[in-house]
């Protein structure tokens, strides 16, 4: 079974926004809403800083909140790589899965139905990179199978330090920064 | 401009064309094209085009579903963008769809700048143009009229024009952008540092940046090859008096007081001179008057440079260094917008004079070779020639100005010195937010008897003018094909994707009326753009039904760096590399740029530095719905103790008022660490005061607004416009 | 430490604090939490043959259930964002989720309580819908049925009244609500703002004594569960002890300790501990200010919440 993740090297990221941009256009996103972002994350004292910029999105959990606490079904996971999707005519706009999500990745559609990140499952299926990554400048994201040994992103990770967005939050987060 | 030797030398022959890398899906060409008639094509098709949200011409990919614009990716094919646009290029979908755009020829009905207009026909927009530039051309002859152009769809309008007989044609990519370091770079290697820049970032092992903020720039290639020299590792040293997005990159930053660079320059040029770290056979072999150079050079110690600067000592040595420990392969990044303070281009000159220390110019790593096909121009017959010489720059008084200057045409036609000018063409560039000092452009207009300008959208210029021509935004039109200097030689084509929503017409179809109304038709023996283009296809042995095809046409490689057999010869007076300039001392200056502290503001208030937001091109982009989704308001950055001090915080509505009383729109605060406290930072475009741009209407404050002072700079007419210092106002209404 | 997170996310009701949940859901939380301790209440009166007597409460006190339930269920659906869909609620059963528990608990609710109504039809009711008439009959002939009735409300009451906090705690992303007291202190406050309204309604002084009673100790008991959940969140992890603070000295503070803790716990229960001892008078005031500050505490429990976050409550 393959397990569907994104690694994300926060060292080369320069927070362009052309994911968030990509992810518009392709999926149609209406304007206000973002099912992907850019964060910036500064510590220490000027000028002795340190800032990680972040491409952040859904993190498709492999212990996904959302997709326990949905009442219809329409949030679950699917067959191909263990993606987060929602059924929009299943769903009924409750909003229990927005509030069940700590990355607040999550929002309501202009049409009523709950929407975010999809990794881009209808280029997946055809072989291609989600959009936000195939379209990065500074080719920062990898996208792949996290339990191929063989793939990018498993390499990426054995050969860098990187972290998840709050692992103890305990929802097991598949988006990984290289740090 | 690019050097004339390089152009002899790299002339590539049609045969040598390679054929573009395979696996292309562009299959279809312009006739997907979405049509007004109804005819549309069912399913996707891909369209291959070049951008035009900035002036870098990114190869693109247009896709249209059903005949509706859906998305635009990179053209894999293209050398600039790789295969993937920057944010703005994807979103120039919404220059499409942009609801507020020009839709058909307007004329003033009202006083100037009260956007009021009466909708006409193209031919009584043309008819009425015509008419007040035949009288201006026999009142005062054709030179009273000045064309202010951006980009590369300003060709046919100056081509319009100097038929019409004027010699005075003025873009502010020079004056007020890269002009000085232009200069700078001439009077070191003879040559410019062009655009697309010439930097070899992807190989360099050290990288510096001064000022330039790569990454919230988003020059693609430049970003892409930034990324791929931090992904290898590359040391990086940012100077900058914010903690940028690069500086969060580096190894070394450098929290700079402004206006102090070239004190750090000098003092970094006295550290690897005295310590013998710079590239000794280079310098000895290209290099001219190096010891006259290196004795200017003592005085400027690290130490001498501390309390200008506010950079130890030891930091200076240590970065020093490090530049030397990468040398050849060390860029000393020239930037862009480089008008600061007036002594901008002899600090570029420094700029320059490091670079060559490191001996990086034509080296890998440093400072490649461009390229280009040769495509010939359009044989056209010859233009008029002007009876009286630019306006300009009287008396030569900017010795070093290689281009003409966009301040002096409006103090020209503010003075009527040298002589009157009296129609101003304005083609894609908003001159109110581009130009220093607001209240003198309106000045200069108030004296025209003529202003058009061409624009997609109603800019603040745009509500000035007499008559508005309302262009086809890039996606829909054909433009001049761009014959690119850049590391490997190419062609690229753009092409209408969609059509345009309403009566809006492609620069070229306008150029071309305006020329035949004027009697100038002799001047477009072409019928259409696409014959044009054909016709300089074909002489140079290209298809341009490939091009249409595949969007780029690839030339073959070609050495870029000395090493790979690149003549290194420098079109300077001494045909070297010019440590010591004798232009410069002939001219009465500095051979060797010398520092002069910059003058500190009123007390309590804070210098006004700005910059770019990755997101948006100057003030042109506001009225696109998907990049204002991105960023639909500037901030202004004040240091974080400082705003705590003035009990603000991140999200309140202040404004800035300048040392001349000239008072912001409102804008948020950003509170943040990331600045020094002596200085306010807010992106470049923002505070639309259009009532056209509804969308974009009073969203943030412009800092174009605030630069009432600019210093000249003496060498070639620059505006340095960080100059300028604000306070901070209370806004009593939050929200 | 983390000192600027910056973001570009701009969703509605997301940036830049969560805030999904509107009036519809206290609404509903807090009716849902009045309707169990009605029909815990009820059920007991039932065991306790109360409805032999034909008071006030046997015969309205199921119909009003009714009623608040349904009006409950109205706000409910009012804040659901994709309504036409709302059947899909009973295609599938999730065993995970809380949400759907409540809708198919509320199938097996509405029955019981209509059983409950059954016991004593109202006389203007009688002989409307026969086939109830005839229920009622049977219902009646059967004095274990009404007692097995009057367990099932107490039962089902008591889960809808877990449920109501059940719901919010299992939202793991909300650390106000990473709480396993919220359902005690639902089903408490439920209870007592439940007492507190048959105590208003009722016409039978033995309910009344009992129930201004029963208040008294479900509102003590309710203090104590306050302090089990101040202090479960208050000795856990960062973002627990910043949620928790929101109510304590947070900008939820002033709601928390004036109208939930003083004018919805402690000052009524002063009134009513005066009320029993028979030093004054019942009034209507201490049980209208148990339900006022029910409602508020549902107020504050589901906007705070939202506003309780893992990263950065206290940065944003």
């Amino acid at each position: 079974m393959a397990r569907f993740g994104m690694v994300i090297d926060s060292a080369k990221c320069v927070g362009c926004m052309d994911c968030v941009v990509a992810c518009k256009t392709e999926n149609g996103v209406p304007e206000g809403f973002n099912r992907d972002w850019i964060e910036y994350e500064v510590q220490g004292k000027y000028p002795s800083l340190h800032m990680e910029i972040r491409s952040e999105r859904c993190n498709h959990c492999n212990n996904p909140p959302c997709v326990y606490c949905c009442p219809t079904g329409a949030s679950h996971v699917h067959d191909l790589g263990g993606v987060v999707l929602i059924t929009h005519n299943v769903c009924i706009g409750c909003k229990a899965c927005i509030a069940s999500c700590p990355y607040d990745a999550r929002f309501i559609h202009s049409d009523g139905y709950a929407d975010k990140c999809t990794f881009c499952i209808h280029r997946v299926e055809k072989g291609l990179d989600p959009a936000c990554v195939s379209v990065c400048p500074t080719r920062c994201m990898s996208f792949g199978d996290l339990e191929d040994p063989n793939s990018e992103v498993t390499r990426l990770l054995q050969s860098r330090n990187h972290h998840a967005l709050m692992p103890e939050a305990g929802t097991k987060p598949c988006i990984l920064y290289l740090v | 401009m690019n050097p004339v030797s390089r152009r002899k030398f790299l002339k590539i022959s049609a045969a040598t064309i390679s054929v573009a890398a395979a696996g292309s899906a562009i299959v279809k060409g312009a006739e997907a094209l979405g049509n007004k008639s109804g005819k549309q094509v069912k399913g996707v098709q891909k369209i291959p085009t070049y951008c035009d949200i900035c002036f870098w011409k990114c190869g693109a990919i247009a896709y249209v579903n059903d005949g509706k614009l859906w998305k635009i990716e990179g053209n894999p094919d293209d050398p600039l963008s790789r295969g993937r646009l920057c944010p703005r290029g994807t979103g120039g979908v919404g220059a499409h769809y942009d609801p507020d755009r020009l839709k058909s020829p307007l004329i003033r009905r009202n006083e100037r700048g009260r956007e009021e207009w009466v909708e006409v026909t193209w031919d009584e927009a043309f008819t009425h143009i015509a008419d007040k530039l035949q009288k201006i051309k026999e009142q005062y002859g054709p030179e009273a009229v000045a064309l202010f152009a951006h980009g590369i769809g300003g060709n046919f309008f100056k081509h319009t024009l100097k038929a019409f007989g004027t010699p005075n044609i003025a873009a502010p990519s020079f004056a007020q952008c890269r002009g000085p370091r232009d200069v700078g770079f001439r009077l070191t290697f003879g040559e410019d540092v062009s655009s697309p820049e010439r930097t070899d970032i992807k190989n360099s092992g050290c990288i510096v940046l001064i000022g330039s903020h790569l990454g919230e720039n988003m020059h693609n290639s430049q970003v892409q090859e930034f990324a791929e020299a931090v992904g290898n590792g590359a040391s990086i040293i940012v100077v900058d008096p914010r903690f940028s997005v690069a500086a969060s990159k580096a190894k070394f930053y450098l929290p700079i007081k402004p206006g102090t660079d070239l004190a750090l320059l000098l003092a970094w040029m006295n550290v690897i001179v005295r310590e013998g770290l710079y590239d000794k056979d280079y310098v000895q072999k290209y290099g001219f008057g190096f010891e006259q150079f290196a004795v200017e050079l003592t005085l400027y110690t690290p130490e001498w440079a501390y309390p200008e600067t506010g950079i130890e000592p030891e930091l200076i040595r240590l970065t020093a260094r490090e530049m030397a420990r990468y040398r050849p392969a060390t860029l000393v990044h020239p930037g862009r917008h480089v008008t600061w303070y007036g002594d901008d281009a002899q600090r570029s000159r420094a700029i320059a004079l490091l670079n060559a220390l490191l001996g990086s110019w034509g080296r890998k790593g440093g400072f490649f070779y461009p390229v280009s096909m040769d495509v010939p121009g359009y044989p056209y017959p010859a233009y008029p020639k002007p009876q009286k010489v630019n306006v300009d720059n009287p008396d030569n008084k900017y010795p070093f100005a290689h281009e003409a200057i966009t301040t002096g045409i409006r103090d020209a036609t503010i003075s009527g010195k040298p002589y009157p000018v009296k129609g101003w063409f304005v083609y894609a560039t908003n001159l109110i937010h581009a130009l220093p000092n607001e209240a003198e452009t309106i000045k200069a207009i108030q004296n025209l008897d003529l202003l058009v300008v061409v624009d997609v959208i109603p800019s603040e210029i745009a509500g000035w003018a007499d008559v508005v021509l309302p262009e086809s935004v890039y996606l829909e039109r054909y433009d001049d094909i761009n014959v690119e200097w850049f590391r490997d030689p190419f062609v690229a084509l753009r092409q209408p994707v969609v059509e345009s929503p309403h009566e809006q017409k492609p620069n070229w179809w306008m150029a071309k009326k305006l020329a035949e109304k004027l009697g100038l038709g002799a001047f477009y023996p072409w019928k259409d753009i696409e014959e044009y283009i054909n016709h300089r296809l074909t002489a140079a042995g290209l298809s341009f039904d490939e091009l249409k095809k595949k969007g780029i046409l690839q030339g073959s490689k070609q050495p870029n760096y000395f090493d790979e057999g690149v003549p290194a010869e420098f079109s300077t007076p001494s045909g070297k590399i010019e440590f010591y300039s004798l232009q410069l001392a002939k001219a009465g200056f500095d051979p060797v740029p010398k520092y002069n502290r910059p003058s500190p503001g009123p007390p309590g208030s804070f210098r006004l530095l700005y910059g770019r937001s990755p997101v948006h091109s100057f003030s042109r982009t506001q009225s696109n719905h998907i990049l204002m989704d991105m960023t639909a308001e500037n901030e202004v950055w004040i240091n974080a103790d400082v705003a705590r001090r003035m009990e603000l915080k991140t999200g309140d509505y202040i404004r800035l008022k300048n040392q001349d009383d000239i008072l912001s729109n409102k804008v948020k605060v950003k509170a943040t660490e990331r600045i020094r406290p002596d200085c306010v930072y807010m992106v470049h475009g923002f505070g639309h005061n259009s009532r056209g741009l509804k969308y974009a209407f009073q969203k943030g404050a412009s800092d174009a607004q605030l630069l009432t002072r600019y210093v000249t700079d003496p060498l070639m007419g620059g505006t340095g416009m960080n100059v300028n210092f604000v306070t901070i106002e209370a806004e009593a209404s939050h929200g | 430490m983390i000192q600027e997170l910056t973001t570009t996310r701009h969703n509605e009701l997301i940036d830049p604090v969560l805030h999904i949940w509107g009036w519809q859901i206290p609404v509903y939380l807090f009716l849902g939490g009045l309707v169990a301790g009605i029909m815990v209440i009820s059920g007991y009166l039932v065991l306790k043959g109360q409805y032999k007597k034909n008071v006030f409460s046997c015969f309205y006190l199921p119909q009003i259930s009714l009623i608040l339930l349904s009006a409950g269920m109205l706000a409910l659906f009012l804040d659901l964002e994709h309504k036409l869909f709302v059947w899909r609620l009973y295609t599938t059963f999730k065993i995970a989720s809380p949400m759907s528990w409540g809708a198919w608990i509320l199938v097996i609710i509405y029955p019981v309580l209509l059983l409950n109504t059954l016991i004593r039809i109202p006389v203007r009711f009688q002989n409307v819908i026969p086939p109830f008439d005839r229920l009622s009959a049977f219902i009646n002939k059967h004095p274990l049925l009404i007692k097995n009735i009057g367990i099932a409300n107490m039962l089902m009451g008591t889960l809808l009244g877990m449920y109501t906090g059940v719901l919010l705690s299992s939202l793991g992303a909300r650390p106000l609500w990473n709480s396993a007291m919220l359902w005690m202190l639902f089903l408490v406050s439920g209870l007592s703002s439940a007492a507190a309204f048959v105590h208003l309604i009722t016409d039978d002084t033995y309910e009344r004594e009992l129930l201004a009673k029963a208040d008294n100790a479900f509102l003590t008991l309710e203090l104590f569960v306050f302090g089990g959940f101040i202090s479960g969140l208050l000795t856990s992890s960062r973002v627990h002890i910043q949620a928790i603070r929101l109510l304590l000295d947070g900008s939820y503070a002033a709601y928390f300790w004036v109208f939930v803790i003083g004018m919805g716990v402690v000052i009524p229960l002063s009134i009513q501990l005066l009320a029993v001892n028979h030093k004054i008078k019942h009034s209507p005031v201490a049980p209208m200010l148990v339900i006022a500050g029910g409602l508020i505490l549902r107020f504050v429990i589901v906007f705070a919440g939202q506003e309780s976050h893992w990263t950065s409550g206290w940065i944003r």
